[in-house]
């Protein structure tokens, strides 16, 4: 950034608080349906004035839903939705005072880039001089100063989204609603651009909820994350929350990466993997048959002195800052991510040690797991668990 | 290899195109610049001198331009109505099927139906008379005149309208609207500064069709005004069968070089304004 933006953004972030911006939001049991069907099951989420959630979770969980209730696209079936107190529900989306950027930038076609910017504040009957400098101003805010009088055609897909953010910010929205900003674009210029609105948002202060499907775009950028499943919230956390203390075997699964292992539980209250003692983070039943989730960072190879490991390696890739190697125990496979320094080569022996750090564990059907004494299953998510290596 | 193949799976559409299209109206064009002795003249053109020629092209502009803003003013909003229903609905179907095939039902048959609902005698005609007290020919028998033909070619101009220009109306991102109910604005702002500005170089282009439909329309004022020749295609019949010694295939080759001119310049018009669309039309 420039100095003329960055005093842009001051000038912004001053009339930001001035006019309010950075308002709580609130969902009480909200439930949306569709006829008979309930996409939304009693839906419940306090966000602090200039907060970032992200709403995270696989296709069709129900978090674009929510977003949408927010914005006023859809009428919520029960329950209630706040801003800064005051129940939005009955409102139409206009009077919301929201800015919504969309997943696939949804600009103006017939417009230019600064028209587009401008658009917002046209309808607010802002002077013609005032609105196109405060449209440059944004437009110098998103790095696009020269753009202003090009159309959106005319632009690659992250100078698209820029502009989409510069005009639902040059409003002054109470809350910024971004519907999967980022899936549309290739993935260098989606860190990029990632971290350009975190930045932005900060700047400003404004509250923003964030949804997206990509866990790693999530936990790189959200204060908090709302993990949903299926129409509920299963877990709400920072991200370090989610990854070291996941509330349920759904969130342990989807967010980062992990070993998936079928074990009991001892009549001290830990695992056994492997025949390591692992606490468990929330207390099971001695003898429950359960799977536990060991992420690849606490399985632990060594190489013995004597060269005469139990285990075999299976494979190796090399990550950058860390590498992943796939060892075979018995008839399974465990996948153990460390230090790319520490190389280990296929069909080298090693040991395999698992760190006592708590995992989560769900109980699994007794019938079935009659038949199971100790299997592992590996799970691997590319990409996933950078922000812990 | 694929190149032979495709040329061949068109090459049916060319010729005929080439035999009924171009052939003919380069033999049109080079029969207007003949005289009968096979020499070259441009004397065929001083028809347009001839009284009632100019009127005709008149009657046919106006005509081609009310038809085609009616039916595509009113074909647009059942276009927009269509928006409201599922596209796989009832009503969806049946507006399709109906468009469809009312598009087509121009020619003696729609002239037949008005004649006998609103012809002088036609049903809808002898109820206002004798039951309202009504007489809608009470100032001329306007149904055979030029003014008579507006009703039966906005009767076929509308479902055109609706054929041609709900794909682009359907194509409309939702999310727009969207986005502008965001920024504050209503449904007007949308339709004001977005909708209709995206729209218009297809409004626009079913338009143009719709005026070329009614310009080169015969069947229908033929089977309905029997007496003069009061739009541009019935002096070109004319001018063909004349007895009278004045018509010649030159004449009509020069009459239908009129048209083809008129057509050229709407071409042209409409060429600009996709020209300034283009530019921001993904």
């Amino acid at each position: 950034m420039n100095t003329e933006s960055e005093n842009t953004t001051t000038a912004d972030s001053k009339a930001a608080n001035s006019s309010g911006l950075g308002k709580s939001v609130s969902f009480t049991n909200v439930v949306k349906s569709y006829g008979m069907k309930e996409v939304l099951h009693s839906f419940s989420l306090q966000i602090d004035p200039g907060e970032l959630i992200c709403l995270l979770g696989p296709s069709g969980c129900g978090k674009s839903t929510i977003l949408r209730c927010l914005a006023g696209f859809e009428t919520i079936t029960h329950g209630d939705i706040t801003v800064d107190g005051e129940s939005v529900v009955a409102m139409p989306p206009r009077e919301r005072g929201m800015g919504m950027v969309f997943q696939h930038y949804s600009l103006f076609p017939n417009m230019t880039v600064l028209q587009n910017i401008a658009f917002g504040l046209k309808v607010a009957k802002v002077g013609k001089k005032e609105r196109l400098e405060r449209a440059q101003r944004m437009l110098n805010h998103v790095g696009l100063a020269d753009f202003g009088s090009r159309y959106p055609n005319e632009l690659s897909g992250g100078q698209q989204q820029r502009v989409a953010l510069a005009r639902a910010l040059v409003v002054n929205p109470s809350v910024l609603l971004l519907d999967e900003p980022l899936s549309a674009l290739d993935a260098k210029i989606r860190v990029q651009l990632r971290d350009e609105i975190r930045a932005i948002q900060q700047k400003l202060g404004i509250t923003a909820i964030f949804v997206t499907h990509d866990q790693e775009e999530a936990l790189a950028i959200a204060d908090r994350v709302a993990v949903m499943h299926d129409g509920h919230l299963e877990q709400i956390g920072t991200p370090y929350e989610l990854y070291v203390s996941p509330a349920t075997p759904f969130v342990a699964d989807f967010i980062g990466q992990s070993n998936k292992l079928e074990t009991r539980v001892l009549p001290n209250g830990m695992v056994d993997v492997l025949g390591f003692d692992v606490p468990l983070l929330r207390p099971l039943d001695a003898n429950t048959p359960v799977t536990v989730f060991v992420r690849p960072e606490n399985v632990v190879l060594r190489r013995p002195d004597a060269g005469n490991g139990d285990h075999v390696v299976h494979s190796s890739m090399f990550l950058g800052a860390f590498e992943r190697t796939e060892v075979r125990v018995g008839t399974v496979s465990l996948v153990s991510q460390h230090a790319a320094g520490e190389r280990f080569s296929p069909g080298e022996r090693v040991s395999v040690e698992i760190r006592p750090e708590p995992v989560a564990a769900e109980p699994i059907d007794i019938a079935w797991a009659r038949h199971a004494t100790m299997k592992a299953d590996v799970r691997v998510n590319a990409g996933a668990g950078e922000r812990q290596s | 290899m694929r190149q032979v193949s495709n040329a061949l799976k068109l090459s049916p559409f060319v010729v005929y195109v080439l035999l009924m299209f171009a052939l003919p109206a380069a033999l049109v064009v080079v029969s207007a610049f003949r005289d009968g002795s096979g020499g070259w003249t441009l004397a065929n053109f001083n028809i347009f001198h001839r009284p009632g020629v100019g009127a005709a092209f008149g009657n046919s502009l106006w005509l081609s331009a009310l038809t085609a803003a009616v039916g595509a003013v009113l074909g647009a909003l059942v276009c927009y109505a269509l928006l409201g229903y599922r596209e796989d609905g009832v009503v969806h179907r049946l507006v399709d099927a109906a468009s469809s095939t009312l598009s087509q039902f121009g020619g003696v048959m729609l002239a037949f139906a008005f004649i006998a609902t609103l012809g002088n005698q036609g049903m809808v005609t002898l109820f206002l008379r004798e039951v309202m007290r009504i007489d809608i020919y009470a100032h001329g028998m306007w149904l055979y005149t030029p003014v008579g033909l507006v009703l039966p070619y906005i009767f076929f101009q509308m479902p055109l309208m609706i054929v041609t220009f709900y794909p682009a109306m359907a194509r409309l991102p939702r999310q727009l609207s969207e986005a502008v109910a965001m920024l504050g604005g209503g449904a007007g702002h949308f339709w004001r500064h977005v909708g209709l500005p995206m729209l218009m170089p297809s409004f626009m282009s079913g338009f143009l069709l719709l005026f070329a439909n009614a310009f080169s329309a015969y069947a229908t004022a033929a089977a309905l005004i029997s007496q003069g020749s009061q739009i541009a295609p019935l002096q070109v019949r004319a001018a063909l069968i004349s007895e009278t010694g004045l018509g010649s295939e030159g004449a009509s080759g020069a009459l239908a070089v009129g048209m083809l001119a008129i057509m050229a310049i709407v071409v042209g018009l409409y060429a600009l304004v996709e020209r300034k669309s283009s530019s921001w039309l993904c």
